[in-house]
């Protein structure tokens, strides 16, 4: 396994309290698979990416318990000096708004060389020859001449590549990619994704895509992670969560879309709000919005139960809510 | 069906558009009823200058150019498209928040865009807004009362002043928020609560139609579906005509009657959701709805999508002829020569499908990008007849 994630928990310290943003989280990824974590805002699923990368803020933040396993190594064991020589070389983020990522003052040619002067320590002329490689590979129309260019020069779209070749450089075994195309148009999203499963099939990475769009985990991914309130709900191969999810969270979520292919009744609405990270409810963290709750599940956390060889799901109901569809 | 529009449109002041004398055929009214709303021509141009002294124009941002459509009574209309095609102009136009720089948006007949003073007053009570971010669009300093009641201290002839909390405390339980929350400031409320308060405010003032300028985008998807069916239901409660703008496919598939296309500062496309979602005609709506990510893995077997090449042209350098044709690949030089109108394509007069529709392309033709409804619902393999190849061995590794 490449990237195994065990037991997580990451707290923040805020003057209101203690906020407990990933509350035991699991999950593992191999070499060329692509993972889905799919979860709402405050869900958790970018602080759990965060921790992976290193790149927490802490304070506020806090790991307070679990491990990362990355190639058998527990990262979270590391020093600051090792933990650097994996970030980038090993394992790369994307992230969400090229535009903020991306420093403004230095052309675009000049922060892709900068991996190589850096990791590398190639000559400044070497790794300017290198950047117009990458953004050829990432099909930057006319490479040699806007390379020069400030990020500012390029469209939505061309930044987002521009934040992939960035972390394709080094050739990592890992990509995280946080909401890659949540701020692009449907057609550059289109383009942008497929150019991401086209590199990674090429590298044989591991990916792992944090995303709440359910239809771009469909079109993309091998498994998927659901979460909620800081813990996984359910874990399957996607195929299988589509056709009948064995979580009532999951569930709700897949009904309460509207479809592209017939126009439909009534949306169905999960009720309520997510909750509030400080005060999460006793219990199994989504019985006020489940509409099948029952009194165990007010009190008893439920553990992930294996629903078969692939699948989990935390609620005590399982069986009830994969059989009804 | 669309000639009984000829005559009115011969005094439409929107000319900025049409190289040609032939009737642009706009948006048919919807079988509900006559248009509530009728858009012709509608343009906002933004000067570029150059010089600090001597300011000269050098050219013009077309942010929308030259869009027709109808809105019929109690109808929803949908308008779709990529970020920096207008539709958001188009809104703020519709509302009077922005001057257009050309054409006429008349409602019930009268062109409000030549009105001022009083009556212009008295229109844009019926025509009301609901904003995209919850979060910028209420004032952090005002409570929830002061800003749902806001409108009636510019229109007192609705509530009488003894009146007016009651009224907010009413509209606080039709978009399902506690009237007892109406001492409260927005930072004391979630996102999708937020948007209710939005959409409160926008009800105020009893108006006939609602523009809605993405008003689902900014929240989450379990929250997303709570505010569409509220919009849906109030819909219905108000007998409200909708202007619903969104870049979500599906969501406005989902509220629509009629969804029109924008490219570029155009609808390029125009029809009920059967005619635009089953049955597209023009290249952009194809290449848009084959684009959207279907939330069904079995639909990565069937689907073919069109991948377009390039970015959007610049709204200041529009290309001639079709604004499209620079991405096209059905492009030809008649493209770049003629300007497609707004009409059913003539190769596509004569048929009797929903393919029959106002479709603004030289080469349109009936291509079904989505995949039926009925195909991938049928998770039997002996109910589907030919079974598509699940897994291409590219899966057999997964542990």
């Amino acid at each position: 396994m490449l990237l195994e994630v065990r037991d997580l928990h990451v707290e923040f310290h805020t003057r209101d309290g203690v906020a407990k943003a990933v509350n035991g989280v699991n999950y593992s990824v191999a070499e060329g698979e692509t993972l889905a974590v799919l979860g709402e805002s405050g869900s958790g699923k970018s602080v759990t990416a965060q921790a992976i990368m290193g790149i927490l803020d802490t304070p506020p933040g806090r790991i307070s318990g679990g491990e990362i396993l990355f190639k058998d190594r527990d990262l979270l064991k590391l020093g600051a000096d090792e933990r650097r020589t994996v970030r980038g070389r090993e394992m790369a983020m994307i992230f969400q708004d090229a535009l903020s990522s991306l420093n403004p003052v230095l052309s675009v040619g000049d922060q892709l060389g900068e991996m190589f002067v850096v990791h590398r320590g190639m000559s400044r002329k070497d790794a300017r020859a290198k950047a117009v490689e990458l953004m050829d590979r990432v099909r930057i129309p006319a490479a040699r001449e806007r390379v020069g260019d400030f990020p500012h020069q390029f469209s939505g779209g061309m930044r987002q590549r521009i934040m992939i070749a960035m972390a394709m450089a080094l050739e990592p075994s890992l990509i995280i990619a946080d909401e890659p195309t949540t701020a692009l148009d449907v057609t550059v999203q289109a383009q942008v994704m497929d150019l991401l499963a086209e590199l990674q099939r090429e590298l044989d990475m591991g990916l792992i895509l944090i995303t709440h769009d359910l239809g771009v985990v469909a079109d993309v991914a091998d498994k998927i992670a659901v979460m909620y309130a800081g813990r996984i709900v359910e874990t399957s191969p996607v195929h299988a969560i589509y056709e009948a999810p064995a979580h009532p969270y999951t569930k709700g979520l897949l009904r309460s879309i509207p479809r592209l292919d017939q126009k439909g009744q009534e949306l169905y609405a999960i009720k309520g709000l997510p909750p509030n990270l400080l005060h999460i409810p006793p219990g199994c963290a989504f019985h006020p919005r489940c509409p099948q709750a029952r009194e165990v599940c007010r009190t008893d956390v439920p553990p992930l139960y294996t629903v078969d060889a692939e699948r989990r799901s935390a609620c005590h109901f399982w069986k009830e809510t994969l059989d009804e569809r | 069906m669309s000639a009984d529009h000829a005559g009115r449109h011969g005094t439409s002041a929107g000319s900025v558009l049409l190289s040609e004398g032939r009737e642009p055929g706009p948006a048919r009214p919807h079988a509900g009823g006559d248009p509530i709303l009728e858009v012709r021509g509608l343009a906002k141009h933004y000067p570029l200058t150059q010089g600090i002294l001597f300011k000269k124009q050098i050219g013009a941002v077309k942010a929308v150019d030259g869009v027709d459509f109808d809105l019929a009574e109690g109808e929803t209309l949908g308008i779709v498209g990529e970020s920096g095609c207008g539709k958001s102009t188009v809104a703020k136009m519709l509302v009077h928040l922005e001057p257009p720089t050309g054409g006429a948006i008349r409602y019930k007949g009268e062109d409000v865009t030549q009105l001022s003073g009083r009556a212009l007053k008295a229109v844009r009570r019926n025509i009301q807004m609901v904003f995209q971010d919850p979060y910028t669009s209420l004032n952090p300093r005002m409570t929830v009362g002061d800003i749902i009641g806001e409108p009636y201290e510019i229109h007192p002839e609705v509530a009488p002043r003894g009146s007016r909390r009651q009224k907010v405390q009413d509209l606080l339980d039709v978009v399902g928020l506690n009237p007892e929350y109406i001492n409260r400031y927005p930072h004391q409320f979630s996102g999708g609560q937020r948007q209710r308060i939005g959409i409160a405010r926008g009800l105020a003032l009893n108006p006939e139609i609602i523009v809605a300028d993405e008003p689902v985008s900014a929240l989450d998807v379990s929250v997303q579906a709570q505010v569409v069916n509220l919009l849906d239901r109030l819909q219905a409660e108000f007998s409200l005509s909708f202007v619903f703008i969104a870049h979500d496919l599906s969501i406005v598939r989902h509220i629509s009657d009629r969804v029109g296309v924008m490219y570029l500062g155009r609808i390029v496309e125009i029809g009920t959701d059967e005619e635009i979602y089953d049955h597209p005609t023009h290249p952009y709506t194809q290449a848009l709805l084959s684009a959207v990510p279907v939330p069904d893995p079995a639909a990565r077997e069937y689907r073919e999508r069109i991948i377009l090449h390039g970015d959007v042209p610049s709204p200041a350098a529009i290309p001639s002829g079709c604004r499209f044709r620079t991405r096209c690949w059905k492009a030809q030089e008649r493209c770049a020569l003629e300007v497609p109108l707004l009409a059913v394509p003539a190769a596509l007069r004569d048929v009797r499908t929903p393919a029959r529709h106002d479709s603004a392309c030289h080469f349109a033709e009936d291509t079904r990008v989505v995949p039926p409804a009925g195909l991938l619902e049928t998770p039997e393999p002996e109910d589907a007849p030919p079974p598509p190849p699940r897994d291409d061995g590219e899966e057999g590794t997964t542990p």
